[in-house]
């Protein structure tokens, strides 16, 4: 691969002792278009808020791998795919409804 | 199948066409499908539209040289090559190839959740992946309408797949998209026909009278005639094979060469040399007229000169037709040990009149016999309507007559009704009918036949009788009667009586050269007599000539001496001196 434009951006930190939950989160996406930004941007916010500390998203552009919408079975894109906590969950769309976001992830708001 | 070509036309102004390689579905469709354009293939659950995707891919990557991308939306890979292969495909070896690229897209509604705006762009590129792997010409989309059922926001997913199928046309892919077709009145339960202009073809699975049929219909084909009519097909070990209804022109050729019928007195009736090759012939009759012998005989000529005979036998098994003919005289088994012969037995009622005619096509088109024998098409009524098995009839006849293939059929007539107006139905598709028949005369049964019709040949008028003997079937002279042809015992009584006549003829000239002997013989002991008789009165007159001249010159001595004693001249009595005596007698 010449140039990898794939955005493997770790932002790991160690989890709570109290919270052993790590979320590991995958964001497909098909070029730079404003709906893959969109969707990013949306996914950042939201891990921000909720899941500080204890996440990792890895975005995937199709363009370059595009043998990887095989693997997680992609049609749609963006796709978030939740991997871990299983069991995996698929969210698609650019992540712009939050409160329907928080539902297809499963993730309780924190207050 | 045989045939090697690309996927477009020579002729640039035609719509280029990708050939399927579907039998007979080219046919109907003047080629193919529009090459580089949508296809749409509408039809209920297991009307075949998977597998006919599938074909269209494995004919498209092995007859056509252009490769394939099979996009699943609801079976997985392993479960279609499995089916794949109960058609004979092997997807495997043609993925290994990389002739062929399978996709599963599985979507589970469950682990699914929207939010905002999406596209299908994860699917346009998988395709495009795919396409590009294998060097993809063609694609199939089976049942991309699946994804409705699975994605939230159906808006979104109907302009998306819309886009799809231009950006399908733009790439130049010739595409099939399969659709469930639920309801009568729609093509589509999404109505993603809308999108697909091109071509519209629509496969049914229907039952009627517990007997399934499979059809296929092409709606719509922009851009290029094609067939209108529904065409039964079948889906077989070897693919699906569609055929269509009628064929397209009467335009088979003629031969103007014969063929022995195997009965040489039945060549004598038909000008001396039987039947035309490549004509289609009917033998009708009651039952137990001896139909199956007369075709047996003609099969069993043809295998003894080396042609190939397909028998069709939908009442009995190929083995109780062989035992059966061996009672005649005709061993058929040695032609089958040979490869010559080869029988196919089955009852109609096992698959329908369409699966019929279709088993028949393949089994005509891979054995390529010269004859065929069909025994009898009145089964086929057995299963379905008059029409229908005058329509099949017809196809078949037209298939056999482009192949120039002589047939026989064989059809048994009621015993009750007119013998020839109950197959007025189709004795008009054929060229030579023969009608045997049981006729009924003196408390006896005989059989016999007659031509009744031969086109194109000047054939005998005469009502003959046959009999069945341990050398096969011998055609008997004619006898006539006062009340016409006599049959078994009354033209035994016939023979005998001529023969009778004939004896008692030669009785009277024996007897006649008889008397004529008698007459020479009485004749010649006449003759004895006569001749005995004419000796005996010779005998007497010769004696009394003698004894008279001795009677003579004892007087002219006695004269003599009496001259002498008178001393007188003696010269004139002794001149002549028996004259005068002589002359007195």
């Amino acid at each position: 691969m010449p140039k990898t434009k794939t955005k493997t951006r770790a932002r790991t930190r160690k989890p709570r002792p109290g919270k052993p939950e790590f979320w590991n989160l995958r964001l497909y996406v098909a070029g730079q278009t404003p709906k893959s930004i969109r969707a990013f941007a949306n996914l950042e916010v939201l891990c921000e808020r909720h899941l500080k500390g204890r996440y990792r998203i890895e975005v995937i552009d199709l363009l370059e791998h595009p043998e990887m919408a095989r693997g997680d079975q992609i049609v749609a894109v963006p796709t978030l795919v939740r991997d871990l906590p299983g069991p995996v969950r698929k969210i698609i769309g650019d992540l712009s409804n939050t409160e329907r976001t928080l539902i297809g992830l499963a993730l309780q708001p924190v207050v | 199948m045989t045939q090697k070509q690309r996927a477009t036309q020579p002729s640039s102004k035609t719509l280029p066409k990708a050939p399927t390689g579907i039998q007979g579905l080219d046919e109907i469709t003047g080629g193919g499908l529009p090459a580089g354009r949508p296809t749409l293939v509408s039809g209920g659950a297991g009307s075949g539209k998977t597998l006919f995707g599938v074909e269209f891919l494995v004919r498209g990557a092995t007859e056509y040289d252009e490769p394939g991308v099979f996009m699943s939306f609801e079976e997985t890979i392993p479960d279609l090559t499995q089916n794949a292969a109960s058609l004979g495909f092997d997807l495997d070896r043609l993925v290994a190839e990389k002739r062929l690229f399978l996709d599963h897209v599985h979507i589970s509604r469950s682990e699914i959740a929207e939010s905002g705006e999406y596209d299908l762009d994860g699917l346009f590129i998988r395709i495009a992946d795919a396409v590009q792997r294998v060097g993809a010409r063609r694609i199939v989309l089976d049942t991309i309408e699946a994804l409705f059922g699975e994605m939230p926001n159906p808006g979104i997913l109907r302009a998306e797949i819309r886009r799809l199928f231009d950006w399908l046309k733009q790439k130049g892919l010739t595409t099939v998209i399969t659709a469930e077709r639920d309801r009568p009145d729609k093509l589509t339960r999404h109505g993603i026909e809308e999108f697909v202009s091109d071509c519209v073809i629509v496969l049914d699975h229907r039952i009627r009278e517990e007997i399934s049929t499979r059809r296929l219909r092409v709606v719509k084909y922009r851009g290029s005639t094609h067939g209108t009519n529904e065409y039964p097909f079948l889906i077989d070990e070897h693919g699906i094979s569609v055929l269509p209804i009628s064929s397209l022109g009467l335009d088979h050729a003629a031969s103007a060469a014969r063929v022995s019928t195997g009965i040489d007195r039945l060549d004598g009736m038909m000008g001396a040399k039987g039947f035309y090759r490549g004509s289609s012939i009917l033998l009708s009759g009651t039952s137990g007229t001896g139909k199956t012998s007369v075709a047996a005989h003609f099969v069993d000529a043809a295998c003894r000169r080396g042609e190939r005979c397909l028998y069709f036998a939908f009442e009995e098994s190929p083995r109780q037709v062989i035992r059966n003919m061996r009672s005649i005289g005709i061993d058929l088994e040695p032609w089958v040990r040979k490869g010559l012969l080869q029988f196919h037995a089955a009852r109609p009622t096992y698959g329908g009149i369409e699966e019929v005619l279709l088993v028949t096509h393949k089994h005509i088109s891979s054995f390529q016999p010269s004859i065929v024998v069909v025994d009898p098409i009145t089964n086929l009524l057995m299963v379905s309507t008059l029409n229908e098995v005058r329509s099949m009839l017809t196809r078949l006849v037209d298939f056999l007559k482009t192949q120039g293939i002589t047939a026989i059929f064989t059809s048994l007539t009621a015993a009750s009704g007119s013998l020839e107006a109950s197959e007025a139905d189709v004795s008009s598709l054929m060229d030579t009918w023969l009608l045997l028949k049981a006729i009924e005369v003196g408390g006896e049964r005989n059989r016999a036949l007659y031509v009744l019709k031969s086109r194109g040949m000047e054939h005998s008028n005469q009502i003959r009788e046959f009999v069945l003997t341990n050398d096969g079937l011998r055609l008997l002279d004619v006898y006539l009667g006062p009340e016409g042809v006599l049959t078994g015992s009354a033209r035994v009584s016939q023979e005998g009586r001529e023969k009778a006549v004939v004896t008692f003829r030669r009785q009277e000239q024996e007897t006649r050269r008889r008397e004529l002997e008698r007459k020479r013989q009485i004749f010649e002991a006449r003759m004895v007599m006569l001749r005995a008789e004419f000796e005996v009165e010779e005998e007497t007159i010769k004696q009394t000539i003698s004894e008279s001249e001795l009677l003579g010159e004892e007087m002219l001595q006695d004269r003599g001496q009496m001259v002498r004693s008178r001393e007188a001249d003696t010269s004139a009595y002794k001149k002549d001196g028996g004259a005068p005596a002589a002359r007195k007698r």
